[in-house]
């Protein structure tokens, strides 16, 4: 005797929670009923192995049929072939478009193209997670990414009008979109200790004051302007930042705003000596940090320089957070009080940002 | 000319991309309705097209509009080539026909196609304007109700139940045609559902003239079902309940008025005498046809009936029966019937009298090609006979009526067996005749017949029982007999006393027979039949007896052929009435008495079997109280396992009941082990697993003993397909293969709804086929219900319940004057007198229901005028509107309707989902009222696939299919404006696959009613808000529930 077809059907929708993880993560059916048991099921339900492999396949049926739908989530809303209450189709989407930690650290800036994912099989092996789920997540990287492209106004908003998000994932999604965009580096080893809410949080800060959208200019014309406002950076303002090299190559400018900030910081600082004796350094390399972000490889690797250029020094001397606080904090107001420097605002809309992400990236 | 077709095309959405460059598709839709046809522009490169068509109008007849359906194309267009059709909607217009129901049929329909299935959804306005057709011999019966609840709908309250309605309409299956060898499989399908769709439109409308000239205004319980008969053609029959049914509008519905059983009922010489027990007949259909009306190759032998003579031979009577009859003769009315049948599965209280037992009839027969479709004489001889042994064993029970009857057919290549059961009873008289409210007027309340336990005394005479059965002394009021056990095919009547729960009874068996063709195999079969029946009530039997109950509701047998085998299923829902003795245990005996060992085996079985059934008792809260035999007094002669109930006959022309099946020689409860069959079957008894703790399942519409239900519901519909491996095919490796998929498949359910305990399992409908060679089809669609476990709200619903009949009579009588004052739209007036009258009767025919309702609810006469006069203010204004207008718009006949579509359209727009609509077997909703029939749905869908394995082999593209056909149900549902369907069947699920091919078809074909819910919380609200709610519940509900 053997089953040739088993199927339940619900009007309305039976969503198992467990089962739904499992099909996320990409277990097969057989992989999934063997953890289920494992869980301890069957003696809390008295059921069998058999039972529990057919449930497994509906479920699994059941999610591959809405598999197509969640791929645009208002069409998982306006569909009618499955009756599903809206609290169980949020929960559908949200999960269905979470990553894993891991993953997305591999793959966080990386072009995303057929390239990238002939990596999937690495990446994979590297973190442990199925090659199934890999490809799930990725794709959703390069739905969300293709959808959202060429559409204008707040990433975020997009991102949450068109799949549905929380608020919290279409931020991470904005982020992820705004990485693979910009294709910042983010594996680079100096860079491993990074997490992605490190990333994403520069991210934000990248495109809430970086990008056309960021300066408020509604586009007059439409055609004139670039349609990504919100996923490409500024380039006007990326060429006026070479504007601030001034203040490292006019070696009286780099005394006054040392001394401005020497004198503000005496006394108040832990790690004082060492500042004094690196500022020069520390400010030459933010500052060139900026000058060289018209070339679109520099921007790329905008992360690697900051913890080159800045974080790695301050760490080997040991400087407390707070002390880096206060010392970038000191380092951007003094700016003000430099008589011969003329753009304060490009400095403020530069420093604003990366002292954000400098004391976010600060840590071990 | 009586009928305008308006038809609006929106929008589509979602559609598929059609052209692979561009990756849009440039759409445009074809409507059509009978021979007309029209187009939308071409919507160019959209997925999402707008096209706000013009109206189009259809001018037809009104015979047209009950039979065509309304066919919506949606194609691609394309310049260069034949445009290419996306899918269909077909939209069944009949619910817009009468008053009452939808006015507008609006939203969103799935784009169907039969290769692809759901392709994207389009948005269509369709309405009707109706204008009065004073034609007295029109051919079409618009404004007859249908409803396919097995009971009086909830918001209606029965004036008359008129009795039986049947049709049966033939043609040839497109599939078989000549043409079909060079025609698409699509296009074949497609001339399939359309045929389809057409035949079961104009079955509807014959039954409507049927019940039209019987005075109905409605058909309950309606079953329509398709033959696929393969090459002698396709056959649509259908039965009912002919009705004249008023509306209520107070949601407090009180169905009958009076509910005493008539002083004529006591004169009656049938009020006391029959039984319980089942009889049965097979036809062996091996003669060569005789009379020359027969023109197949087929024949029938009469079945020879042992119990003559306790009929009264009115048998078959014939000629324009349902005229008006006013002398209240207690039989008369029934006798006049041909077929004194009804569909019905609950009844009003007092309806049901006495209930005999279970009757069934099955025939085998040869199919042949149908040679001349107008006139499906042979098809309608085969029922005929059928029904009259129903009628003529209901006679033997001393049974003047069948109630919840049902038809079936299985069909394997060529040879078919026609089966037909109902349940054999005694009714009560006043609600079958005309003149009703006059004689109910004049009675009064009499408590002769204890509630909960008269429908069990036994309705034939003791001296001269047609079966040798063991009486008792009723247990609840001591006066009449009872038999020992009690078969039925109905829902528990709400009155009946039961004690503890009930629980799901399934027998279940299988039997090889040899490969044959024609004679020899309807041959084999018809002497397989009458085994098979025995087995299976010998198995009910046992497994009754195991859950320590007496009583089966809601009996189904099915029995299915197949290629090599015959199945049988049966399935009924135990509980232990109060009223019937306690049943005995089994008792086991072993052939060989001597051999030691053996002994010791018996023993041990023994001992299983008493600890089961003791441990059932416990389960189901059996525990009845003590009554010693001493204290009833009533003279049980002997012990009480000593108990004959079922008596299968068998009769042929050739050896008359000389197959005798009956326990009645045996001491039916000792099992004995004789060989290894009895084995067997001792071990299937006890191989049935309880559900898990939190679990009940019935077959009926509610569990004996649970009425605390929340409202969480889920339906749901699950099909397995099992393939038997053919080495080494035994009947016993069969019945466990059998009985194993069955088992396991309750388990899965068990296991699939944990969540929902505590929970009830309530319509459990399972239904068999054997598709092909080694396959086993085995189809569940039910209903899991949630209830409260910590209220228990049984007792004293039956006293309260009493009372408040009470209280309705005589309110009646206070109204009688009133009611008079009215007389144009009093219900009980048999004959309207002038047309002006027939006109407002039919656009307000809710008002004295109304009337009669909502006095109820009212105690002080004050508050009775005071409603009195709204009412009086509300008549008329409607018959003042009804003068001005001489055609009777059905949108203006009731606003109702209008006030829900406004209601409906909007709100789905702004938060943009999907508006939730309920689908449950059931005829109610539990913890919510329904407050109107928007009509039946009965659709009929065709799924075939040339790629299998890539929709994910059969289990895919079933579970895709079955999800669609659902999806479908409930659009439809919603564009009437409707939030549920009740009483759900899935009636057909016809799956053929072949993989080799890679290819599947499959057939569903599904029907309920589609109705307007009010949570009861909810209705509250509006109750106060409206106290008058007269003509508006279902606005308010559409407001809430939207």
């Amino acid at each position: 005797m053997t089953s040739e077809l088993d199927i339940f059907v619900g009007n309305t929708t039976l969503i198992d929670e467990d089962v739904y993880r499992l099909w996320l993560d990409g277990y097969s059916v057989s992989d999934a009923v063997a953890l289920r048991v494992r869980s301890g099921i069957l003696e809390q339900t008295g059921a069998t192995a058999a039972v529990l492999q057919s449930d497994t396949m509906d479920h699994y049926r059941t999610f591959h049929m809405l598999e197509r739908l969640l791929h645009a989530p208002p069409k998982l809303l306006h569909q009618l072939i499955f009756q599903i209450p809206p609290s169980r189709q949020a929960l559908l989407i949200e999960r269905y478009y979470a990553f894993d930690e891991a993953f997305v650290r591999e793959v966080l800036g990386k072009k995303l193209s057929k390239g990238t994912k002939k990596d999937l099989d690495d990446i994979s092996t590297k973190t442990g997670i199925t090659l199934k789920s890999c490809r799930r997540q990725f794709d959703n990287f390069k739905r969300v990414f293709k959808v959202v492209e060429e559409m204008r106004g707040s990433l975020v908003d997009n991102i949450q009008q068109h799949f549905l998000l929380s608020d919290r994932l279409a931020r991470d999604y904005a982020a992820i979109v705004f990485f693979a965009n910009n294709r910042f580096e983010t594996g680079k080893k100096k860079l491993q200790y990074l997490s992605f809410g490190d990333f994403a949080f520069c991210a934000e800060l990248m495109i809430q004051n970086w990008t056309l959208g960021a300066v408020g200019e509604a586009p007059t014309d439409p055609d004139s302007q670039v349609d990504d406002m919100d996923m490409d950076l500024d380039k006007e303002f990326l060429q006026d930042l070479k504007e601030l090299k001034v203040l490292v190559a006019d070696k009286d400018l780099l005394d006054l705003h040392k001394s401005l900030v020497c004198t503000a910081l005496r006394g108040k600082l832990g790690v004082f000596s060492e500042m004094e004796a690196n500022f020069k350094n520390l400010s030459r390399g933010l500052v060139n940090v900026a000058a060289k972000l018209t070339h679109t490889k520099d921007v790329r690797d905008l992360f690697v320089d900051l913890v080159e250029k800045f974080i790695e020094p301050c760490r080997s001397d040991h400087w407390p957070l707070n002390d880096v606080r206060l010392f970038l904090n000191q380092y951007s107001a003094s700016v003000h009080s430099l008589d011969g420097f003329r753009h304060q605002a490009l400095w403020d809309r530069y420093m604003g940002t990366l002292r954000g992400c400098l004391l976010r990236l600060y840590h071990d | 000319m009586p009928g305008k077709l308006k038809v609006k095309i929106v929008a589509g959405r979602h559609l598929p991309v059609m052209d692979r460059a561009s990756d849009l598709t440039d759409a445009f839709v074809e409507v059509k309705f009978g021979n007309t046809t029209f187009k939308t522009d071409v919507c160019l490169k959209s997925l999402n097209p707008q096209w706000n068509s013009e109206w189009f109008k259809f001018e037809v007849d009104d015979e047209d509009l009950q039979d065509e359906p309304l066919q919506i194309t949606v194609l691609d267009h394309d310049t260069y080539s034949a445009n290419d059709a996306i899918g269909k909607v077909y939209i069944d217009i009949d619910p817009l026909l009468y008053s009452e129901a939808a006015t507008v049929i609006s939203g969103w329909f799935p784009i169907y196609d039969t290769i692809h299935g759901i392709r994207g959804e389009i948005n269509v306005v369709v309405k009707v304007d109706l204008f009065n057709d004073l034609n007295r011999f029109r051919q079409s019966s618009c404004g007859v109700k249908f409803f396919c609840t097995t009971s009086i709908p909830k918001c209606y309250r029965a004036v008359i139940i008129h009795g039986f309605v049947e049709e049966l309409v033939v043609n040839e299956d497109p599939e078989y045609q000549w043409i079909d060898r060079i025609r698409t499989p699509r296009a074949s399908n497609e001339a399939r559902q359309r045929l389809i769709s057409l035949m079961s439109g104009e079955l509807q409308r014959k039954i409507g003239l049927k019940v039209l000239e019987m005075r109905g205004n409605a058909v309950v319980g309606y079953l329509q079902c398709f033959d696929l008969e393969g090459e002698s053609g396709l056959v649509v029959r259908a039965i009912g309940t002919a009705c004249t049914l008023d509306k209520l509008s107070s949601p407090a519905a009180f169905l009958p008025a009076c509910n005493s059983p008539s002083k004529e009922m006591k004169e009656s010489p049938l009020v006391h005498p029959p039984s319980h027990g089942c009889r049965s007949t097979h036809n062996s259909p091996i003669h060569t046809a005789t009379g020359s009306r027969l023109t197949q190759n087929f024949s029938v032998s009469v079945p020879t009936l042992i119990y003559t003579g306790m009929g009264s031979g009115s048998a078959g009577k014939e000629g324009g029966p349902f005229k008006a009859l006013l002398r209240q003769q207690t039989q008369s009315a029934l006798e006049q019937r041909e077929f004194p049948f009804f569909t019905l599965t609950a009844f009003p209280p007092g309806f049901l009298v006495h209930v005999g037992g279970v009757v069934s009839a099955r025939s085998v027969k040869l199919l042949d090609r149908i040679h001349n479709p107008d006139e499906p004489e042979t098809r309608d001889a085969w029922w005929a006979e059928i029904r009259q042994e129903i009628k003529s064993h209901a006679k033997a029970l001393g049974c003047h009526a069948v109630v919840g009857y049902s038809e079936s057919t299985s069909i394997c290549e060529e040879v078919c067996i026609l089966s037909a059961s109902g349940t054999a009873a005694v009714l009560n008289p006043r609600f079958l005749q005309d003149g009703t409210v006059e004689g109910c007027l004049e009675q009064r309340l009499e408590e002769n017949l204890p509630a909960g336990c008269g429908f069990c005394h036994i309705p034939y005479d003791e001296l001269n029982m047609p079966f040798p059965a063991h009486l008792t002394h009723c247990y609840n009021c001591r006066k009449q007999k009872v038999p020992d056990v009690l078969f039925t095919t109905i829902d528990l009547p709400v009155d009946a006393t039961v004690i503890g729960k009930g629980c799901l009874i399934q027998a279940r068996l299988c039997r090889l027979k040899k490969k044959a063709q024609a004679e020899a195999n309807a041959t084999a079969i018809s002497n397989l039949l009458p085994f098979m029946e025995y087995e299976v009530h010998t198995q009910l039997m046992n497994k009754l007896k195991l859950k320590g109950m007496n009583a089966l509701f809601g009996l189904r047998i099915q029995i299915s052929v197949g290629e090599n085998m015959l199945m049988g299923l049966a399935s009924a829902t135990g509980v232990y009435l109060a009223a019937l003795p306690t049943p005995g245990g089994i008792q086991i005996a072993g052939k060989t008495p001597n051999d030691g060992s053996y002994e010791q085996h018996i023993s041990h079985m023994q001992k299983k079997i008493n600890d089961t059934i003791a441990k059932n008792k416990e389960l189901y809260e059996i525990n009845p109280p003590e009554m010693s035999e001493e204290i009833i007094g009533s003279p049980i002669p002997e012990p009480r396992q000593r108990s004959r109930l079922l008596r299968s006959q068998s009769e042929s022309s050739d050896e008359v009941a000389e197959l005798d099946l009956s326990h009645g020689k045996k001491d039916a409860f000792v099992l004995e082990i004789d060989d290894t069959d009895a084995m067997e079957d001792v071990h299937s008894l006890l191989t049935d697993v309880p559900p898990p703790s939190g679990f009940y399942s019935c077959n009926t519409e509610i569990m004996p003993g649970i009425n605390n239900w929340t409202s969480e519901i889920q339906m749901f519909t699950s099909v397995r397909v099992i393939r038997l491996s053919s080495l080494n095919l035994t009947n016993q490796a069969l019945n466990k293969n059998f009985n194993d998929l069955c088992e396991n498949l309750l388990k899965s359910l068990y296991f699939k709804l944990r969540s929902m305990i505590p929970c009830c399992l309530c319509h459990v409908n399972f239904t068999v086929s054997l598709p092909e060679d080694e396959l086993i089809q085995v189809t569940v669609t039910a209903v899991a219900i949630t209830f409260d476990k910590n209220q228990a709200l049984q007792t004293a619903k039956t006293h309260a319940e009493k009372s408040l009949q009470r209280a309705s009579t005589d309110n009646e009588e206070l109204l009688q004057f009133p009611l008079e004052l009215c007389s144009d739209s009093l219900p009980s007036h048999p004959f309207p007198p002038a047309k002006e009258h027939l006109e407002s009767a039919s656009s307000n025919s809710g008002i004295p229901a109304a009337q009669r309702a909502t006095s109820v609810d009212y105690s002080s006469f004050a508050d009775r005028c005071s409603s009195w006069i709204e009412l009086i203010k509300l008549k008329a204004q409607t018959i003042r509107r009804g003068s001005i207008k001489t055609t009777v718009t059905v949108e203006k006949a009731s606003p109702v309707g209008e006030g829900n579509f406004r209601n409906r359209s909007s709100p789905p727009c702004a938060n943009s989902t999907v508006g939730v609509v309920k689908m449950t077997p059931l005829s109610f909703i539990p913890g919510a009222k329904i407050t109107k029939y928007l009509g039946i749905i009965n659709m009929f869908f065709i799924r075939e696939t040339t790629s299998l394995r890539e929709e994910g082999g059969v289990s895919g593209f079933l579970h895709a299919f079955i999800a669609e056909v659902f999806a479908m149900v409930r659009a439809h549902v919603a564009a009437l404006g409707g939030n549920a369907v009740v009483s759900y069947i899935m009636k057909q699920c016809v799956f053929m696959e072949n993989p080799n091919k890679n290819q599947a078809q499959c057939l569903i074909n599904v029907s309920g009613d589609a109705v307007v819910f009010v949570r009861e919380s909810e209705l509250e609200v509006v109750s106060t808000q409206q106290p008058t709610a007269n003509c508006q519940p279902a606005c308010a509900g559409g407001e809430v529930t939207t």
